[in-house]
């Protein structure tokens, strides 16, 4: 069973993303971890790079997997998890703990698009 | 097998040396007369051994190597046939071997390319083809740039989308990004072919053309083949055949004849030149009439592998017009006959006849139980290890979770192949008994399950003196 | 049935197999290939050749081929391949197997791959080299794309004009179809021009630049500057290199270059009339995910032994296929262990003396073919190798024909009219004396 974070809100591609004023601070689910088995990298963005709703802005690798991170919000990256890009096994040892990006959104509205922990927890089930 | 732990760096001791040179003239300047701006630094930390060193270090290593001269690949569509010995000893004759790229009018060089467009044309019903690609995928993305200038050439610019099928090789998807083309997926159906309804909606006039597997790397041939190549002609669009899978073709059907446009062939898959540890292949590229003006397309530094083809043009001398005619008949009849031994204790998800290769989608009882995993695939590839076969080819195509590919050639004994099937029921057997032997196998070579995590997420690319 | 010794089938073999299959014939294994698409005709093939057959057959085209001594460079060069390398490229635990994919019965190819990314690292000074590409200009087409990938929004590579035709003429195939804009960086006295590569990075949209380290005039070129004015507009340099010359060259990281190509040839590979060479690449650590090819990586297994596998393949076709690093699948596996056991041999010292000795023949031939008066110096005082051109004062197919008609290959002619040779440490003073002999006459 995976786990899902009550006060957060998720994307259809398993990113979850937690709202602290105007910053998305955005990583990936229990369920993305499970599914990718032993993580070996993160592919990151710059900081100051722009990322768009629903494009990717990242990946990540296993051994003989890679699987593309989109972004749940617009906006511009302000910070990168730099402990997950040199040890990625943060991610299999808490995805929610360990986030990936934060995004300083352009446009929050784009929050309503997203599930809430609820959702996914049948959207996972599905 | 037995593990030799050296690397050649290990075992080297300054002032030993391998080579057997002319004395440097001390009276003249040498390398150092270059002005010191353009001179490196320092030598390059490459190992020094004598030549018995040498000798004695590669041998060791290569045996901790498999090859087909060890034994049996089932190994789905890489064709792991018999490399005739002949041919190493034509492509080593000093009048090939030390010809200079540059030199023209080499009558003998021009009758082996000749003979080959001919020989090839006439396997495949194409009209000529064109030897500079180094590799399958390399042929791949030539055959690709054909069919775009083809389009461009009639001034249709907007067809930069190719179609191809789920089931398809990973490098066709690949190739055709690298070639400036939007992949369009098309769905395979029940049956495991390319469904014709599905395929009808994609075709509009922004498609260049379809990439195709026939038999696809389900072994099933796609019977629908004429009528996908009408409609796909006549929404404009052409037709690219992967030759990775001709060998079961060979002397019964030719991919001209299917309504092909342009394809490319391994030459080190069908045509018996051997794989190199990963290389080098050649992968030249046949079409149809109308494409031979676009056969020009400039991929490779300069007359493609000519050692390789060399080789294959050996191969088909010795084959002949009649037995070329066995060639994929008994590649086909030694694949049926695995499948129809192994179908009560692997999991086959398509009931049909096959060509070359057929997909198992794991085991039938894997051993499960309270607190025990079932054996996966990977386990029954790991475990084959232990008997002295290669490993079938896992997880591909993507369609199953469990896939194990299994390509036998024409090469390969009614005793082999009942050996392998043998070992492949009793490796079921095992996996019903305990699944843990599987788990933990392989026991019997050189090194056991390596971390390839480890591997990934702190690369170690190089040696560097401890 | 007649028999092959190919095929190990008995017509008893065949039967049984097919009762197991329940099927009464081979065709009808191709009962679901439909009518139209099965193959009735008589292939238009030979008659099966003997062995012996064979053999006669290849040695009558052979003879067909004149036997020259080679004076021509251009990219292949005839250096000296020892006896040990061919004996152990042919064992067929090295030539017949497959790809490592299964690292447990494939450690003989993973380790020599391993040595082999070393030594690649060795003499370009890069930090990571891939498991090898096709050639020498696929591997350059390669580092352009992997510019532009790594640029991100930028879309032009600068390619300079004294880079060998054959790297640029697969660096603008590859372009053209991925639409990437290629601008030529112009040459100065034969050399690339600093002054043009600044001009084209001030016109913008500048992902990288491709420059040449020995450039096609066999001139050794000063790349001093270039990467700093590329690194400063977030451009990368590849130098594109002979490996041999390396190995007393300033190398490409020493020019401070991202990225490395060049072709493994000269490292003991023979002519063979192009091919099957073998391309490297290499790159700095920053880099290391973005290179395309395999790669072998070291590990333990799980006794705690030192083992090797392919690894990072996250990047490759088979599993990211549209989306890969590269369409490349194959490598020249067998052709890097040629390379492999080549710099083995020759070590630091042998390296050198084959340098030596090619610039001392090839400076000896340049000072005899001046003598002739029918050459004039091209590019007065530049520094040169193994190789160098010439301002030709007879037709260049003239000199041609003189040579072929005494047993020489050179003077290969360039789009400027220059001709080309080339001295290796095969040529013997005493060849090229024969050759000046040849000219003058």
């Amino acid at each position: 069973m995976s786990k899902v974070v009550e006060s957060l809100k998720y994307s259809e591609t398993h990113e979850w993303v937690k709202v602290e004023g105007d910053i998305a601070v955005i990583g990936v689910t229990d369920y993305a971890q499970k599914e990718m088995g032993e993580i070996t990298y993160v592919d990151c963005p710059d900081v100051d790079d722009e990322v768009e709703k629903g494009s990717e802005f990242g990946a990540l690798e296993s051994v003989k997997a890679a699987s593309d991170l989109f972004s749940p919000v617009s906006g511009t990256v302000t910070e990168v998890n730099e402990q997950v890009v040199d040890d990625p096994k943060l991610v299999n040892d808490d995805a929610f703990e360990n986030w990936i990006i934060k995004v300083q959104m352009s446009d929050p509205s784009e929050l309503n698009d997203l599930m809430d922990a609820q959702s996914y927890k049948s959207f996972i089930k599905e | 097998m037995k593990y030799y732990d050296k690397l050649i760096f290990e075992i080297s001791k300054p002032g030993r040396k391998g080579y057997s040179l002319p004395d440097v003239c001390t009276k003249c300047q040498g390398t150092d007369a270059i002005p010191a701006a353009l001179r490196r630094d320092k030598a390059p930390a490459l190992p020094q051994v004598s030549e018995p060193d040498a000798v004695r270090h590669y041998t060791n290593l290569s045996q901790m190597n498999f090859g087909v001269d060890t034994g049996f690949y089932p190994l789905g569509s890489c064709t792991m046939k018999y490399n005739p010995k002949i041919n190493e000893e034509i492509a080593a004759m000093p009048a090939f071997a030390g010809l200079h790229p540059c030199q023209k009018g080499l009558k003998g060089v021009d009758a082996v390319y000749e003979g080959m467009d001919r020989a090839l044309s006439a396997i495949t019903g194409m009209k000529h083809f064109t030897f500079k690609p180094c590799a399958g995928a390399h042929g791949e993305l030539t055959g690709l740039m054909i069919i775009r200038e083809y389009h461009m050439s009639r001034g249709d610019y907007k067809r930069t989308r190719i179609i191809v099928p789920d089931s398809a090789h990973g490098t066709n998807p690949a190739s055709a990004a690298v070639c400036g083309l939007d992949v369009v997926v098309v769905k395979s159906n029940a049956q495991g072919l390319v469904d014709v309804e599905e395929l009808k909606p994609l075709l509009d006039d922004t498609i260049a053309g379809i990439m195709m597997t026939n038999p696809n790397t389900l072994g099933l041939f796609e019977k629908d083949i004429r009528q996908i190549a009408s409609l796909v002609h006549e929404a404009g669009g052409l037709l690219y055949y992967d030759g990775a899978n001709m060998n079961p073709l060979i002397g019964t059907v030719r991919p001209g004849d299917m309504g092909f446009d342009v394809m490319h062939l391994n030459l080190h898959k069908s045509f018996s030149t051997p794989h190199g540890g990963g290389g080098p292949g050649s992968g030249p590229v046949g079409v149809c009439e109308k494409l031979v003006p676009f056969l020009g397309v400039n991929v490779s530094g300069f007359n493609g592998n000519f050692g390789v083809i060399l080789r294959a043009y050996a191969y088909i001398l010795m084959l002949g017009r009649e037995n070329v005619k066995m060639c994929g008949k008994l590649a086909t009849l030694n694949a049926n006959y695995i499948k129809e031994s192994l179908k009560d204790l692997y999991k086959l998800p398509i009931e049909s006849v096959c060509k070359h290769e057929f997909v198992f989608d794991g085991l039938i009882n894997d051993g499960a139980c309270e607190g025990k995993e079932g054996a996966s695939t990977l386990d029954v590839a790991k475990r084959l290890l232990d008997f002295g076969y290669h490993a079938p080819t896992i997880y591909f195509p993507l369609l199953f979770h469990q896939a194990i590919m299994i390509e036998p050639t024409e090469t390969e004994s009614k005793e082999t192949i009942d050996g392998f099937i043998e070992v492949m029921r009793e490796i079921a057997a095992e996996a019903a008994r305990d699944p843990d032997i599987l788990h933990s196998a392989p026991h019997t070579t050189p090194i056991s399950r390596p971390d390839e995590t480890t591997a990934a997420r702190n690369p170690i690319l190089k040696y560097t003196e401890a | 049935m007649a028999g092959f010794n190919y095929f190990p089938h008995t017509d008893q073999d065949i039967q049984s197999m097919l009762n197991r299959i329940g099927v009464n014939s081979l065709d009808q294994l191709y009962a679901d290939v439909p009518a139209d698409c099965l193959y009735q005709g008589q292939y238009d093939l030979p008659e099966a050749m003997t062995e012996q057959q064979v053999r006669d057959y290849f040695e009558g085209l052979a003879a067909l081929n004149p036997r020259l001594k080679v004076f021509a460079g251009a990219g292949a060069y005839d250096h000296y391949t020892p006896a040990v390398i061919p004996y152990l490229t042919q064992r067929s635990e090295f030539i017949t197997a497959y790809t490592p994919y299964q690292c447990e019965i494939s450690q003989g190819t993973l380790r020599y791959i391993f040595e082999y990314q070393s030594m690649i690292c060795a003499l370009t000074g890069m930090d990571v080299s891939n498991a090898s590409m096709y050639d020498g200009p696929t591997a350059a087409a390669e580092a352009m794309r992997m510019m532009v990938a790594q640029a991100k929004k930028k879309n032009t590579v600068l390619v300079s004009a004294t880079l060998l035709p054959q790297v640029t003429g697969v660096i603008q195939t590859y372009a053209k179809y991925a639409g990437i804009t290629i601008k030529e960086i112009e040459a100065s006295q034969g050399q690339t021009s600093k002054d043009s590569l600044e001009a084209l990075i001030a016109q913008g949209d500048v992902a990288g630049a491709i420059v040449p380290s020995i450039n096609r005039f066999g001139i050794i070129e000063n790349l001093e500057g270039m990467a700093q004015a590329l690194h400063a507009d977030k451009a990368l340099l590849t130098v594109y290199c002979d490996p041999s010359a390396l190995a007393v060259l300033k190398t490409p990281a020493q020019w401070e270059s991202d990225i490395a190509v060049g072709d493994g040839q000269p490292l003991g590979i023979p002519l063979c009339y192009g091919g099957p060479y073998v391309g490297f690449m290499a790159c700095r650590e920053e880099y290391m995910r973005k290179l395309p090819g395999r790669i072998v990586g070291q590990t333990t297994d799980k006794e705690g032994r030192r083992a090797f596998v392919l690894t990072l393949q996250a990047r490759e076709q088979h599993i990211r296929r549209e989306k890969a690093t590269s369409n490349i699948c194959s490598n020249e596996s067998l052709m890097a262990l040629w390379v492999t056991v080549y710099l083995s041999l020759m070590g630091p010292d042998g390296m050198k003396q084959v340098n030596d000795l090619c610039y001392q023949r090839a400076h000896y031939l340049y000072a005899k073919l001046l003598e002739t008066g029918k050459f004039q110096e091209a590019f007065a005082g530049a520094p040169f190798l193994k190789e160098f051109v010439l301002k030709p004062l007879v037709p260049a197919a003239q000199i041609q024909k003189k040579l072929a008609d005494a047993g020489f290959f050179g003077a290969l002619e360039t789009p400027e009219g220059y001709v080309s040779f080339c001295a290796t440490e095969k040529r013997s003073y005493q060849e090229i004396d024969e050759l000046v002999k040849a000219l003058a006459l």
